[in-house]
């Protein structure tokens, strides 16, 4: 597909759009030396993902992402960074190996297996307009993935008492 | 819109987020793009999902799934992370060589 048929549907300038706005945002995550920037930058990257949810008609996945990980997570990290002193100022030094390029071609190398194994893959195929409501999610949620859903909900607990057992002060020490 | 589009930009994030992790010191960190890695994969889960036309959701159930373990990975990893930094005050990885040989 030519790039000019690609970008006359309106869609794929929101898609360009969402897309440079995750990218960058996690770029700065990765670099920035602020550490509650960092956080921040998350959540830039983290919405740019839902918007890209609700682009692929995942309207429930997409406020989930919202409600879990920008409500919940992100407050987790910042609670973390706080109690263990992260660098919150300017220096750097602390935050990041010396060695960044083989981390770099590592990562580049990653990048250009994945898109070429997918571009050789799936080409132009074109995604179906469907939206999937919350309505009919929740009714394949309850029949068919009755039993990994409760599995979930089983792993969310022992992570609950998990993480009482391991923070909290030992009173006999 | 085409399938390939969502992969690609997944691809890159899963990269961005690999870059995190090997090259970042302090352990909130390096979780922080853990996230971007799991967000990568939520991607990708949902656009082969719209993709493959599943009548089951297979797609975005699994990205549910992966949300809640990602929320019970970061609960038990920020515990980890307190504990070590009150036993060692600190909480750079490089310093941790206690299974070190």
């Amino acid at each position: 597909m030519e790039f000019t048929d690609w970008i006359a549907d309106a869609r794929n300038i929101v898609f360009l759009v969402i897309g440079v706005a995750i990218i960058g945002s996690a770029i700065r995550v990765v670099t920035s030396p602020n550490v509650v920037h960092a956080a921040l930058m998350l959540v830039v990257a983290l919405g740019g993902s839902a918007g890209l949810f609700l682009m692929l008609g995942a309207e429930f996945v997409a406020w989930t992402v919202v409600l879990v990980y920008i409500g919940a997570v992100i407050v987790l990290f910042l609670f973390g960074i706080m109690i263990t002193r992260a660098p919150t100022g300017r220096d750097s030094v602390q935050l990041d190996h010396a060695r960044r390029w083989p981390a770099a071609l590592v990562a580049l190398a990653m990048f250009v297996t994945i898109a070429w194994a997918t571009t050789v893959s799936f080409g132009d195929a074109l995604i179906a307009d469907r939206v999937v409501r919350a309505e009919d999610l929740g009714a394949v949620l309850f029949s068919r993935y009755v039993i990994p859903f409760e599995v979930v909900s089983f792993v969310l607990l022992a992570a609950l008492i998990g993480g009482i057992v391991l923070a909290r002060q030992d009173p006999e020490r | 819109m085409i399938v390939n589009q969502f992969l690609v930009l997944a691809a890159l994030l899963f990269s961005i987020g690999i870059y995190g992790v090997l090259v970042r010191r302090n352990a909130v960190l390096v979780l922080l793009s853990v996230e971007l890695m799991l967000t990568a994969v939520n991607i990708n889960l949902v656009a082969f999902g719209a993709f493959l036309q599943d009548e089951l959701l297979a797609g975005q159930v699994f990205a549910l799934f992966v949300i809640a373990v990602a929320a019970a990975e970061v609960g038990i990893g920020l515990a980890i992370v307190v504990l070590i930094f009150r036993n060692r005050s600190s909480a750079n990885i490089d310093e941790l060589n206690l299974l070190k040989w």
